[in-house]
């Protein structure tokens, strides 16, 4: 790891000024889990570290029936899995208790778990999100691709976002705050999950729509309505302390046995979480079957466009999607 | 921007009056009216390293100094700093769990922690969990269920167990898969670990 400055403010007013304007002068380290890894391969190299685990504001969850859960970004992903405020919302219970591993889960924070960067390995020697050869092909064609994207790929970022935690916190309609000092008004912006992740359209740009004097404070899930049904479903190759090769999750508001309508959330199939209006669409109206299932699961990888070595995760996407579902509608 | 300043490796700096100055900057500039508002931004916060500053830790009960840069984790300050090299640098990239200490009683990885962000926590290694020179139960269990073979990563899982049996004193099987799943073995003992559970939980050994 290269020497950094190191600086804990304890307000997130302090925040702004000690990160600087660029990705290379500060980096936010909260849990850390991410991060030091990435330092320690070189492939963020920031001049200085702002520890933000002293800001007490940002830290914790609450429940009310009418405001849905606040989640402060600082709260340990462990925090979330012992937390009663998410009695509400089984399906995110189910995506942090299965996130990663017990010593992670008790140092990494939800905030570092939306902020993370992708495993995509070329991303992980230090080759960036969009690997180039001199001429301009990309290497993830080219070359070991059996992880990579199989769904919005047109701007030729292969990596997958790598948060399981996302798919299910957007399937609930979750926001993301975000604070810079140096922002006009309340420093404060809000935006709905899905679009807080971004797919870049060039090696320049980032995955999040985050500047780098910005932090994400907390999450906002709204509360759940009334007869929303969720199922949630990773297809890994271990049983724990996995990436998923493809996950989903599902959220369907039933009137009776029928869908009034449906999200269906699709994780490691592309560079963001994978929002498929498709597979919601061939369930409103419907009740939950095999066959309707199949049908979302058919839907959601229409558009698919696999690489030399990823053609088995349309299977794999399709099985997680037609098992989320029949996990909502209770049949699995 | 003041934090474009280049700084030598080598410069052994802790707080200085300068790094104090350049944060609080933002406030001086704001008028004094405006500074019951501003007092958060204008307050000072110290910048330290790259260079060593002072850090101490409170490993097993006892306050540990040293001089070290920021950027030293937790698991090398035990290991090359205050000689206790029971907790293992195999990854060190938190994927592997051979450097598993306990952080204010939960486990964690200490390849995953820098060592100036763990002041104030209370660190637990292997080498507290030992009774003077007798082996816990938990150890006797490894040894007696054959749970390790090479051992290089059972300090990791000691460490680990031991925790997880005392928040589910009877686990079930699955709930063990689920517990240790942070701690390989690439020797394969997981069946002696999983039966070194299942026996502290009274249950059959596989």
């Amino acid at each position: 790891m290269r020497p950094f400055e190191y600086a804990s403010p304890n307000s997130k007013e302090q925040v702004a000024a000690l990160l600087g304007t660029s990705w290379e002068q500060g980096a936010i380290l909260a849990g850390g889990t991410d991060l030091l890894a990435l330092m320690k391969d070189d492939v963020v190299t920031p001049r200085r570290l702002v520890n933000v685990k002293g800001i007490d504001t940002l830290r914790g969850t609450s429940y009310q029936p009418g405001n849905g859960l606040r989640i402060g970004a600082l709260t340990t992903i462990a925090e979330l899995a012992d937390s009663k405020d998410l009695a509400q919302y089984p399906m995110l219970f189910e995506a942090v208790t299965e996130a990663a591993s017990p010593q992670i889960r008790n140092l990494a924070t939800i905030g570092g778990n939306m902020c993370q960067r992708p495993r995509c390995w070329y991303f992980r020697s230090g080759m960036g999100l969009m690997p180039m050869t001199k001429d301009g092909k990309s290497l993830v064609v080219a070359g070991d691709n059996r992880y990579a994207a199989i769904l919005g790929t047109q701007t030729g970022a292969y990596f997958v976002s790598p948060s399981t935690i996302a798919p299910a916190l957007i399937a609930y309609g979750a926001k993301v705050r975000i604070y810079s000092a140096k922002a006009s008004g309340s420093g404060v912006r809000e935006l709905p999950l899905g679009r807080f992740f971004i797919t870049p359209k060039s090696a320049k740009e980032r995955e999040h729509d985050l500047k780098p004097d910005e932090m994400v404070i907390e999450l906002i899930v709204p509360p759940p309505p009334q007869n929303l049904k969720t199922g949630y479903f990773e297809v890994r190759q271990k049983a724990a302390f996995d990436w998923p090769l493809a996950m989903a999750a599902v959220a369907l508001q039933m009137d009776g046995n029928t869908v009034k309508s449906a999200r269906v959330v699709m994780g490691h199939v592309a560079p963001v979480p994978w929002v498929s209006d498709e597979a919601a669409a061939t369930l409103v109206g419907k009740t939950i079957t095999p066959d309707t299932a199949m049908a979302a699961a058919n839907a959601a990888v229409t558009k698919a466009k696999p690489l030399s070595m990823n053609k088995y995760k349309i299977t794999l996407a399709k099985a997680a999607v037609k098992r989320a579902v029949l996990k909502a509608g209770g049949a699995a | 921007m003041a934090d474009d300043r280049p700084r030598k490796p080598e410069d052994n700096s802790g707080v200085t009056r300068r790094d104090f100055m350049k944060v609080s900057a933002v406030g001086v500039a704001v008028p004094v009216v405006l500074g019951s508002v501003m007092d958060a931004a204008a307050e000072e916060v110290p910048i330290q390293g790259p260079g060593k500053v002072p850090i101490t830790l409170q490993v097993n009960g006892k306050k540990l100094s040293a001089q070290l840069e920021p950027r030293v984790t937790l698991l090398d300050a035990l290991r090359d700093n205050f000689d206790l090299t029971g907790a293992k640098r195999v990854c060190d990239r938190g994927a592997c769990g051979a450097c598993t200490v306990l952080m204010d009683g939960k486990p964690v990885y200490a390849c995953a922690i820098l060592a100036i962000d763990a002041q104030g926590r209370m660190i637990t290694t292997i080498e507290a969990l030992a009774e003077g020179d007798s082996l816990s139960p938990v150890m006797q269990a490894f040894v007696a269920h054959d749970a390790q073979q090479c051992g290089f990563c059972t300090p990791g899982f000691i460490v680990t167990t031991t925790n997880f049996l005392q928040k589910q004193p009877a686990p079930t099987a699955e709930e063990i898969r689920h517990g240790l799943s942070g701690n390989f073995c690439r020797c394969g003992t997981y069946d002696g670990i999983r039966a070194v559970a299942l026996a502290h939980a009274g249950g059959k050994q596989s």
